[in-house]
């Protein structure tokens, strides 16, 4: 297989911003292959304006191990040219970016569908829970997870 | 000795985020684990009172509650995900 037609896959648990324009053009750099990318980003909302900020906590190591296991499921499932899959932790104001996952690919169904699967497993499978800090300046209690997710990833 | 580890709601119970313990050898499941866990104190009691819902992890993998916990040398312990 010429090196240009293997996937391109990026894993990466930080707790600084990451850059959308810098995270794409590093999947699509040198390549003329690519018909369809799809950038899902996952915000940080202020639940009605009560927020302050999200406390992230992961368990470093099976965070990143676990992100690669789902990906390597998306990259066996579908003819995908490139995936990223970027995750925060620690404090996170709303407005900011949690999470990044970008899928590339020849045309856009099998974009469009791994990017939804990696969003459904990264919220069901990857080790981070959420705290909420509210603006009264208590800390308020751990986000509950919902059984929706779990319902969007049995779907796959 | 095995490390366990903690984290979320269920490290805050527990009270420490991590510990080497020597687990009883007639502890064979993680079903088997979270139920011996109980027995261990007021914090742990609190921690694993719904043990059901408590997810573990071998060796940084998910495990189910009826896997087999020989062999791992590190075990966690945390609620439900909530990442994405």
């Amino acid at each position: 297989m010429p090196a240009s037609s293997r996937p391109y896959s990026t894993i990466r648990i930080q707790s600084e911003p990451f850059d959308i324009p810098a995270e794409t053009a590093r999947l699509t750099a040198g390549r003329t292959d690519i018909g369809g990318i799809i950038t899902f980003a996952g915000l940080c909302r202020d639940e009605g304006g009560r927020l302050k900020a999200l406390e992230l906590e992961h368990y470093p190591g099976m965070a990143e191990e676990e992100i690669a296991r789902v990906a390597e499921s998306a990259l066996a499932r579908w003819p995908l040219m490139g995936l990223t899959a970027i995750h925060r932790h620690g404090l996170i104001k709303p407005g900011e970016d949690i999470v990044l996952v970008i899928a590339a690919s020849a045309h856009r169904r099998a974009a469009f569908e791994a990017a939804d699967f990696m969003m459904d497993y990264l919220k069901t499978r990857a080790p981070f829970w959420k705290r909420e800090h509210l603006l009264d300046g208590s800390t308020g209690g751990w986000v509950e997870a919902k059984a929706e997710d779990d319902v969007a990833a049995a779907r796959w | 000795m095995t490390k366990l580890v903690y984290f979320a709601w269920v490290r805050e119970r527990v009270g420490k985020s991590d510990e080497m313990v020597d687990l009883p050898p007639r502890l064979v499941t993680v079903a088997d684990l979270l139920a011996w866990q109980q027995t261990r104190g007021e914090e742990y009691e609190h921690a694993f009172a719904e043990a059901s819902v408590i997810r573990v992890a071998l060796d940084k993998r998910h495990a189910a509650h009826d896997a087999l916990i020989a062999g791992a040398g590190e075990i966690a312990f945390f609620p439900p995900m909530t990442g994405g």
